[in-house]
C-alpha cells in the first residue's frame, strides 16, 4: 500500500462520470445500466480510496440528493433511518437521542465534526469496516437493513449484511435504502466504549452494551464489538450465558465468555493480543457504565 | 460540468471536472487561497469550509456535489464581525504560530459559535478535527476561552 507521504493527496488522479439523481429509482437505473458504477454518499472514505487509486469506478452515483434517504422516522415499534442520514444528524436527532441512545453515543465518537457532517450511516455500514462505529450499537439493537434494486426490495438482519472485512452481501444494482431499528422495549442502560489512538481515529477495539435488569439479575444483555473480528460482531453465546445471572457475577464472567467469540488480528492500528485484552476490559467497563445508567434511568421521573 | 452555488454571499458558476474536489475548485479555479491544503484525507482540518452551515473538510467533497449549496470560506469568515473577534482573540493570546492551521481553526470556531457552542469543553470537542502541527493548542484554547467569555 502506498504511504501517504508518497502520494499527492491534493488531487484525485483519475476521472469518472458523476451523477446526483434526485430519486431512488433514477439512482437504481443508473446503477444497473452503467457497468462499474459505484454509489457514493458522504465520500469521506471513498475520496481517500480514489486519491490512493484503491478503487477505479467508471461512474459515481451520489445518493445524498435523494430526499427519501435523508430522513429519520418513527414507525410502529421501530425507528427507520435513511441510509444517507449523516452521522452528525444522528447525533443531533431527538428521535435517536430518545429511542437509540446507544447509537447516539457511538455516533458522537465517529470521526471529527467535519467528517460527521459529511459521513453517512449507510456509508459507514456499506464500507463494512470491522471498525465501523455505528455497527456495534445497531447490532445490539437488532437492526435490519432494507436493500433495494430495480427488481424489488429485501430486508435482512444487519448481522447478516456484513460478509467480511470491506465486504457486504449487497448485490450488483442494489442500494442500502434504510436501517430499521426495533425499539428496545425494556428499561435499559447502555454504553459504547471505543479505544483509539486519538479520540476521533478508527477504533482499535470497541464495545457496545445494552443491559436490562430485574432486581440485581441480568434480564437481558446485548454485547456487540468492533475491530475484533472480520466483521462487527454480536457476542450471542456470552449474552445467553449471562442472562439470568447476578450482575456482579455477569461482569466477572463476561470477559472470558466474550473472548471466545472474537478473533482479533494484528494490523496497522493494533495487535491481536492488545485487542483481545482490551476487548475483555472494555466489555466489563461498558457493562458497569450501562448498569449505572440503568439505575439512573429508573430513578428519573 | 457546470456547477452553480452561493460562495460567500454571491452566486458563482464554474466549470468543474467530476474528479475535482471543492478544495481544488476553490483554490485553483476561484483563487480562494485562504482554504489550505493540509493532509488531503480529512484528518487535519486545514481545508475546512462551511457547507450549508456546517464545517466540512473541502478535500473530501466533490465540487460537483455543491451545486445549489452555500459555501463560506475562511477569508469571508474573517471579514465578518464574529470572525474579526475570533481573529483578535487568537492574536491576543498568541494562538497563531506558523499560521497554516489558522484559517481552518477560525472557520470551525465560527461555525461552532453560530451553531450555539458556548462552553470550552464543547468547543474543544468541535475542534478535534483541526490539527496544529506547531502544537499550539494551549494558546488556541486560551483564545477560545477569552472569546467565549466575550460571546456570553
Amino acid at each position: 500500500m502506498l504511504s501517504i507521504n508518497l502520494v499527492n493527496t491534493y488531487r484525485i488522479p483519475q476521472t469518472f462520470e458523476y451523477y446526483r439523481p434526485e430519486s431512488l429509482r433514477e439512482a437504481l437505473v443508473l446503477l444497473s445500466t452503467i457497468e462499474g458504477a459505484k454509489v457514493v454518499a458522504g465520500g469521506t472514505d471513498l475520496l481517500v480510496d480514489l486519491k490512493f487509486r484503491r478503487v477505479t469506478p467508471r461512474a459515481l452515483i451520489d445518493i445524498t440528493g435523494i430526499g427519501e434517504l435523508r430522513s429519520i422516522g418513527v414507525g410502529d415499534g421501530y425507528v427507520e433511518i435513511g441510509s444517507a442520514v449523516t452521522i452528525q444528524e444522528l447525533v443531533e436527532s431527538e428521535v435517536v437521542g430518545r429511542h437509540l441512545p446507544l447509537l447516539a453515543e457511538a455516533a458522537e465518537l465517529l470521526g471529527s465534526w467535519q467528517i460527521r457532517n459529511l459521513a453517512t450511516v449507510g456509508g459507514n455500514l456499506c464500507n463494512a469496516s470491522p471498525a465501523a462505529d455505528t455497527a456495534p450499537p445497531l447490532l445490539a439493537y437488532d437492526a435490519e437493513v432494507e436493500l433495494v434494486s430495480l427488481g424489488g426490495s429485501r430486508r435482512i438482519p444487519l448481522e447478516r449484511f456484513f460478509a467480511g472485512p470491506k465486504k457486504t452481501v449487497l448485490e450488483r444494482g442494489e442500494v442500502l435504502r434504510s436501517i430499521r431499528v426495533p425499539l428496545y422495549r425494556r428499561r435499559a442502560g447502555w454504553s459504547f466504549i471505543k479505544i483509539a489512538r486519538t479520540s476521533f481515529d478508527l477504533a482499535k477495539v470497541s464495545a457496545a452494551v445494552l443491559l436490562s435488569l430485574e432486581g440485581d439479575t441480568v434480564a437481558d444483555v446485548r454485547i456487540a464489538l468492533g475491530s475484533v473480528a472480520p466483521t462487527p460482531v454480536r457476542a450471542r453465546a456470552a449474552e445467553e450465558s449471562l442472562t439470568g445471572t447476578g450482575f456482579e457475577e455477569a461482569v466477572a464472567l463476561a470477559p472470558e465468555l466474550v473472548a471466545r467469540e472474537i478473533a482479533p488480528i494484528d494490523d496497522v492500528r493494533s495487535t491481536a493480543w492488545y485487542r483481545l485484552e482490551v476487548a475483555k476490559t472494555i466489555v466489563k467497563d461498558a457493562m458497569r457504565r450501562a448498569y449505572e445508567r440503568f439505575l439512573r434511568v429508573g430513578a428519573a421521573p | 460540468m457546470r456547477v452553480s452555488f452561493r460562495l460567500n454571499g454571491s452566486v458563482v458558476e464554474v466549470d468543474v471536472e467530476p474528479h475535482e474536489t471543492l478544495l481544488n475548485v476553490l483554490r485553483d479555479r476561484l483563487k480562494i487561497k485562504s482554504v489550505k491544503y493540509g493532509c488531503g484525507i480529512g484528518e487535519c482540518g486545514a481545508c475546512t469550509v462551511i457547507l450549508d452551515g456546517r464545517p466540512v473538510t473541502s478535500c473530501l467533497v466533490l465540487a460537483a456535489k455543491v451545486g445549489g449549496s452555500e459555501v463560506l470560506t475562511p477569508d469571508y469568515v474573517a471579514r465578518t464581525e464574529l470572525g474579526r473577534r475570533i481573529v483578535d482573540a487568537m492574536l491576543e493570546e498568541g494562538a497563531i504560530q506558523c499560521g497554516y492551521c489558522t484559517p481552518g481553526f477560525l472557520t470551525t470556531i465560527y461555525a461552532a459559535i453560530i451553531r450555539g457552542v458556548r462552553d470550552a469543553d464543547s468547543m474543544r470537542r468541535a475542534l478535534l478535527g483541526n490539527l496544529c502541527r506547531c502544537t499550539g493548542y494551549v494558546n488556541i484554547m486560551k483564545a477560545v476561552k477569552r472569546l467565549l467569555e466575550d460571546v456570553r
